[in-house]
């Protein structure tokens, strides 16, 4: 390693390329794919510090792993380093190995030491911690370069994610952070950085998909002393976790654009709304903060360019609609968040009244690469009208749950079949459902429409932040809009009455029909006000929240139909429309249905035909999804 | 000038107006329900939904700043449809019992609904269910009947100062409420009553004492006494349809009397009397180096709003009673003497525009005579309504006279209803007391006039005495003076503070309009005029000119701040919790 002296207080580009200089053997190692791993110089451990992987105890195996590089004295040669997320949750905690890019799965503390001894002393890696995506079968792949999960991917936005550690500056300054910013600053005036944005074709990714290049020009030609740039961090959607990856595996690189927004659109400070409940990414993002200001990359006069320019962090308590961002703004003023009408839009009139720039995390994460190779490397990848990339959360029922960035326009089939490894054996995909709450579901007979912001609102769903929950035969569609409907009516704030008392009543209306009680009249009036709440609510949350009615309606409309007409749901998931039986002939009275029976339910005796009381049963579905011989019946 | 047209009729408006105010300035009506001019314009209720050109979807009137070749239409299909259907809503989740409903004569929401053209309901599910808050003494908070417009909210926060109340819980759980879903009466609130008066529906009324008074009035063993505030006799009119501002004090004594009421005195005749004593204890400070400056108590929101709010100020209030309060104690004491009565059968009832008077008369110290001074207080609009409940039309009443001693009043104690008609009376009395003569007959001090939202100040020159004084009304803009007297930016010898906009004559517990509270600041002004032309057709116009207060101080009282006057006109007060938080423009 090279013992350049490393600046504390970094105040111009010299110093700035002289940090990156100091760790670019550090980058360049963990994208060392060739060199042997027994004659590499120093070996990096890279332990997934996401809150995912967390969740699995990843801690525990990291800090095993160093206790053992510690005790078999190779220290000065290996070291275990805590990177952001990988994007195959699916197999956390995962550990990947440099040189060479070996990805271990679910590695436990007692994994630690095969990988130590028999990998990175022998050169032998562990194959039973390979990836396999069936464990009967002999097939292991080695690396991200093999894994299916990468095939198609695009790590742009992620880029840093699983390579650096997120908690040093020095680490994101090796892998290019704060070099967008200081071109801004030193080669480019803010019309240039915003005639680049316009140029790229960037559309923001928080769902709406407004041009970002167009919001920043609104708010720089905005009249005003004072201005705000603020990053909308309050990602609510069920499922959707885009932005704390983001937030967690690489906090610079949302700075570093806050700082060229303030740049361009003329503010000196900034706010990070993020909710408390994402502490792993208010504390990633206060630790960078910290370091950016220790390091002159905030604060007063940055790169000595006479640019000042400070964030700071703002949390929400948990409210869906402070995502909405005249409601995040009331909310950073110290208010009850509830949305404002609009006009006045924020660029003109936000926080304080002052012009407010705000985009949400991704977007920001896509500004440091397209100010540094330019719009037309940017406009690389995508469709036309929605170039780059966008990040997914892969969730539901598919088998490679993770976080997944492919080019726009790339086709739902290749995510949930290549990228996403189909859905689960002897399942049937049934829909995909993006946008979250506010958006709806493409069905089985799309699933080659493109992924981008022309072809979803066509479908009648919408892009939204990136959530994208997959559906087999066992959904009920009907439950699906009853089940986002009690979300967002739980989450309306109050303010106006479609959607305070609307989005209610048509929670009501579905809680009935998976009741098996509604009525056709229920339909219509289910349609009737998904149209009135759409045209008459104040904000994006009441205005999309009959999205997932309508949707479903429009492409399931049959199994609305079966649950008021024949009282029936095809998918089995409504409780009361569903009615589970063992079939005599069948039950081998094997008794795994009555071991999996929470109530106790199914009684019977070994080796013979098992029942179940009615008047016991909870309707949960476990004997039907655990029996072998399909005897269970509904 | 912008020009735009509004359903295609082409108009011309100030730069800044909104498309809802250029519509009415030219006579189209929108629908709106949470609408309050400069207070609440926050697009909450969807009812003045309109179509613009160009602009996305459906927006809201109250917001919607005009443009320059604007094209509006407030009559669509979509905008009607949508509309109705909002209403459908609020109406499914709204607790429709209209007969028994103290608004059914002008609530909005059926009015709405009536223009909508909403003819059944078929909208139905889960109300939300809620206690009545009955806590408070002067105020009553129904959530079932709340539509949420929080108008209530931005007037106790923008025009009083006080919020003390606001939204808790989200959605349709949302409840206006005090924080922390404390009952009015742990709150921070000053009982004006102005959410009350701004209420679209029956969810935040004055407490009803009605029943209790006519209990009293039937009960034969009781003599039922009643006393009505100046601010009544110009406003009481209203609940019957006559024009805002009309003067019935004659029908409105006749009225009482037909109610039963044994005798009908008027709360003026304290007024004279508060101004003599309020006036001894301002010469009393400015000779002898007291707390200034002096500041007047006798509106009770004010004082419980400097209790919670202004501690610190509290030695600063007069100590002098209300001129309710001097009357409650007067008619249990001296008038009972005076006619043999026992002050244990005397019902003390005041008539009063005011709904922190409910909580006056309930503070404990107010019991100068040895009982409650006053028993019952009724809001403008309860005695309205007990007029209608006993049949009697007040405009076909013929008129009658106050009874003596305790009714007889100088135009001095009748401008006390209006803001700066404390000062005024104040002034008349201590001009000529400090110039040891009449003032060459001045009785108006017009500097001192007027509703003006802030601080009305002046410097009135009195036999060589420089007399500095300054009128506030809303608690507000009370609270932005007390901030500049605290700082030091302003010296003031005496100081005049209504609790509400306008003075007595806009208190919480006077008619509501029946166009709803954006006819408020015309009505007030209404109201304001008559006073003045009431005390321009009075022969007496000083209070200490009063020959029944004269009579008083000779056969009862001795002299102002005598001993006797200190134990039945004073009183003291408390630091009150919660701690006030200022809030507010």
């Amino acid at each position: 390693m090279t013992t350049m002296r490393v600046p504390t207080r970094i105040s111009s580009l010299l110093e700035l390329e002289a940090v990156r200089a100091a760790g670019a053997d550090v980058i360049a190692l963990r994208q060392a794919m060739e060199t042997p791993i027994t004659e590499a110089p120093e070996v990096h451990l890279l332990v997934c510090g996401d809150t995912g992987c967390r969740a699995n105890k990843s801690p525990l195996t990291r800090r095993t792993m160093e206790e053992l590089v510690v005790e078999h004295g190779l220290a000065d040669r290996v070291k275990v380093v805590q990177v952001g997320c990988f994007g195959f949750c699916k197999a956390g905690p995962v550990v990947v190995v440099y040189p060479g890019g070996t990805f271990y799965c679910h590695v436990k503390p007692q994994d630690c030491a095969e990988i130590l001894l028999r990998h990175v002393m022998g050169g032998q890696p562990v194959e039973r911690l390979l990836f396999t995506p069936n464990p009967k079968e002999k097939v292991r792949f080695h690396t991200t370069v093999d894994l299916p999960f990468y095939q198609g991917q695009v790590r742009r936005v992620l880029k840093n994610c699983g390579l650096i550690n997120p908690e040093s500056i020095d680490e994101a300054i090796a892998a290019d952070r704060y070099f967008a910013l200081a071109k801004a600053l030193l080669e480019m005036t803010p019309d240039e950085v915003i005639a680049e944005l316009k140029k790229s074709g960037l559309r923001g990714r928080g769902g709406a998909g407004f041009p970002t290049g167009l919001k920043w020009e609104l708010c720089q030609k905005a009249v005003g002393d004072v201005k705000y740039v603020v990053c909308n961090a309050d990602e609510g959607d069920p499922g959707a976790f885009m932005d704390r990856s983001i937030l967690e595996g690489d906090p610079h690189g949302v700075l570093e654009a806050m700082a060229m927004a303030g740049y361009a659109i003329g503010a000196q400070q900034g706010y990070i709304y993020v909710r408390a409940e994402y502490p792993l990414a208010v504390e990633r993002l206060k630790l960078a903060i910290r370091q950016a200001r220790e390091r002159g990359l905030l604060g007063k006069n940055i790169l000595g360019t006479g640019f000042s320019f400070d964030i700071d962090i703002r949390l929400g308590a948990g409210a869906f609609v402070c995502g909405e961002e005249t409601a995040l703004i009331e909310s950073i003023e110290g208010k009850r968040g509830m949305p404002r009408p609009k006009p006045p839009f924020p660029a003109t009139a936000g926080l304080w009244q002052k012009p407010t720039l705000n985009n949400n995390v991704e977007t920001y994460a896509n500004i440091p690469q397209i100010v540094l190779f330019g719009a037309d490397w940017f406009r690389q990848l995508g469709t036309e009208k929605s170039p780059g990339t966008k990040v997914f959360a892969l969730a539901g029922q598919i088998n490679n749950t993770g976080l997944v960035e492919v080019p726009m326009g790339t086709k739902l089939r290749d995510v949930v079949f290549t990228i996403g490894g189909g859905v689960p054996k002897g399942r049937e995909f049934k829909a995909a459902q993006t946008g979250g709450p506010s958006g709806g579901c493409i069905p089985a007979e799309h699933l080659d429409t493109p992924l981008d912001f022309e072809s979803l609102p066509a479908l009648g769903t919408m892009m939204g932040s990136g959530g994208l929950t997959i559906m087999t035969d066992t959904a009920c569609m009907v439950d699906l809009a009853r089940f986002y409907l009690e979300f967002t009516q739980d989450e309306s704030c109050g303010k106006c009455p479609p959607c305070r008392i609307g989005t209610k009543r048509m929670l009501e209306l579905l809680e009935q029909i998976c009741e098996g009680k509604g009525t056709h009249a229920d339909i219509d009036q289910l349609e009737r006000l998904a149209v009135g709440i759409r045209k008459g609510s104040l904000c994006g949350l009441g205005q999309s929240a009959p999205n997932p009615v309508l949707s479903t309606l429009r492409y399931y409309r049959d199994e609305y139909l079966a649950h008021v007409d024949d009282h029936k749901c095809p998918a089995g998931r409504c409780k009361a429309l569903t009615e589970y039986q063992i079939d005599q002939e069948l039950c081998k009275g094997c008794a795994l249905c009555a071991r999996s029976c929470p109530t106790d339910a199914i009684v019977g005796e070994v080796k013979h035909p098992f029942s179940i009381k009615i008047d016991l049963c909870i309707r949960c579905g476990n004997c039907y999804d655990v029996c072998k011989f399909h005897a269970v019946v509904r | 000038m912008i020009n735009l047209t509004i359903d295609r009729v082409p108009v011309s408006v100030e730069p800044g107006t909104t498309v809802l105010e250029a519509a009415r300035q030219h006579g189209i009506r929108i629908p709106t329900l949470c609408y309050l001019k400069d207070i609440n314009q926050i697009g909450a209720c969807r009812m003045c939904l309109i179509e613009a050109k160009g602009y996305r979807g459906l927006q809201t009137a109250c917001t919607l700043p005009c443009a320059e070749g604007m094209e509006v239409s407030t009559n669509t299909k979509d905008v009607r449809e949508t509309r109705k259907l909002i209403l459908e809503l609020l109406l499914s989740d709204h607790n429709i019992s209209c007969p028994t409903c103290v608004r059914q004569g002008n609530c909005e929401l059926l009015r709405l609904s009536q223009e909508a053209g909403i003819t059944d309901l078929p909208i139905k599910g889960e109300l939300h269910q809620s206690a009545i808050d009955h806590s408070s003494p002067a105020i009553s908070l129904d959530a079932t009947k709340c539509v949420l417009c929080q108008r209530c909210v931005a007037v106790c926060r923008e025009v009083q100062g006080v919020s003390a109340i606001g939204l808790v819980n989200r959605g349709f759980e949302s409840r206006v409420a005090p924080f922390f879903q404390a009952q009015l009466n742990a709150a921070a609130c000053a009982n004006c009553g102005q959410c009350t008066l701004v209420c679209p529906t029956g969810a935040l009324t004055e407490r009803d004492d009605t029943a209790a008074v006519w209990e009293a009035l039937h009960d034969p063993t009781k003599h039922v006494i009643v006393q009505t505030a100046p601010a009544i006799r110009v406003a009481v009119g209203e609940t019957f349809g006559l024009p805002a501002g009309s003067i019935s004090t004659g029908q409105m004594v006749t009225g009482l009397r037909r109610l039963g009421f044994d005798r009908v005195f008027d709360t003026t005749f304290t007024a004279d009397l508060t101004i003599v004593e309020e006036a001894s204890e301002l010469e009393e400070r400015l000779t002898h180096g007291g707390t200034l400056p002096l500041i007047t108590s006798c509106s009770p929101g004010w004082v419980k709003y400097a209790e919670h709010f202004y501690p610190t100020m509290l030695p600063h209030l007069s100590t002098c009673k209300s001129p309710q309060q001097m009357f409650g104690a007067l008619a249990k004491t001296y008038y009972a003497e005076k006619y043999g009565l026992d002050p244990k059968d005397i019902v003390s009832v005041s008539i009063m525009p005011c709904t922190a008077k409910k909580f006056e008369a309930g503070r404990p110290e107010m019991n100068a005579s040895g009982y409650q001074d006053v028993d019952h207080v009724l809001t403008t609009r309860e005695f309205g309504r007990m007029l209608r409940q006993a049949g009697v039309n007040l405009k076909k009443l013929p008129d009658s006279e106050f009874d003596s001693p305790l009714g007889l009043s100088t135009g001095a104690g009748v401008i006390f209803g209006t803001t700066g008609g404390v000062m005024e009376a104040a002034l008349r009395t201590a001009a000529e007391w400090l110039t040891g003569n009449q003032l060459n007959g001045r009785v108006k001090f017009t500097e001192v006039r007027g509703e003006v939202r802030g601080i009305k100040e002046a410097t009135v020159v009195v036999g060589g005495n420089v007399l500095r004084v300054a009128v506030a009304n809303g608690l507000a803009a009370a609270a932005r003076m007390l901030e500049k007297i605290q700082a030091g930016e302003v010296q003031y010898h005496f100081v005049e503070i209504m609790g509400c906009p306008g003075g007595c004559i806009g208190g919480g517990g006077q008619p509501i309009p029946p166009d709803g509270p954006e006819e408020l600041d015309e009505v007030r002004q209404a109201r304001i005029q008559s006073l003045y032309t009431i005390d321009e057709m009075s022969t007496i116009r000083r209070s200490h000119e009063n020959p029944a207060v004269q009579a008083l101080y000779r056969e009862f009282l001795g002299e102002p701040l005598g001993e006797k006057s200190h134990h039945l006109l004073h009183t003291h007060y408390q630091v009150r919790h919660p701690a006030g938080v200022r809030t507010g423009r």
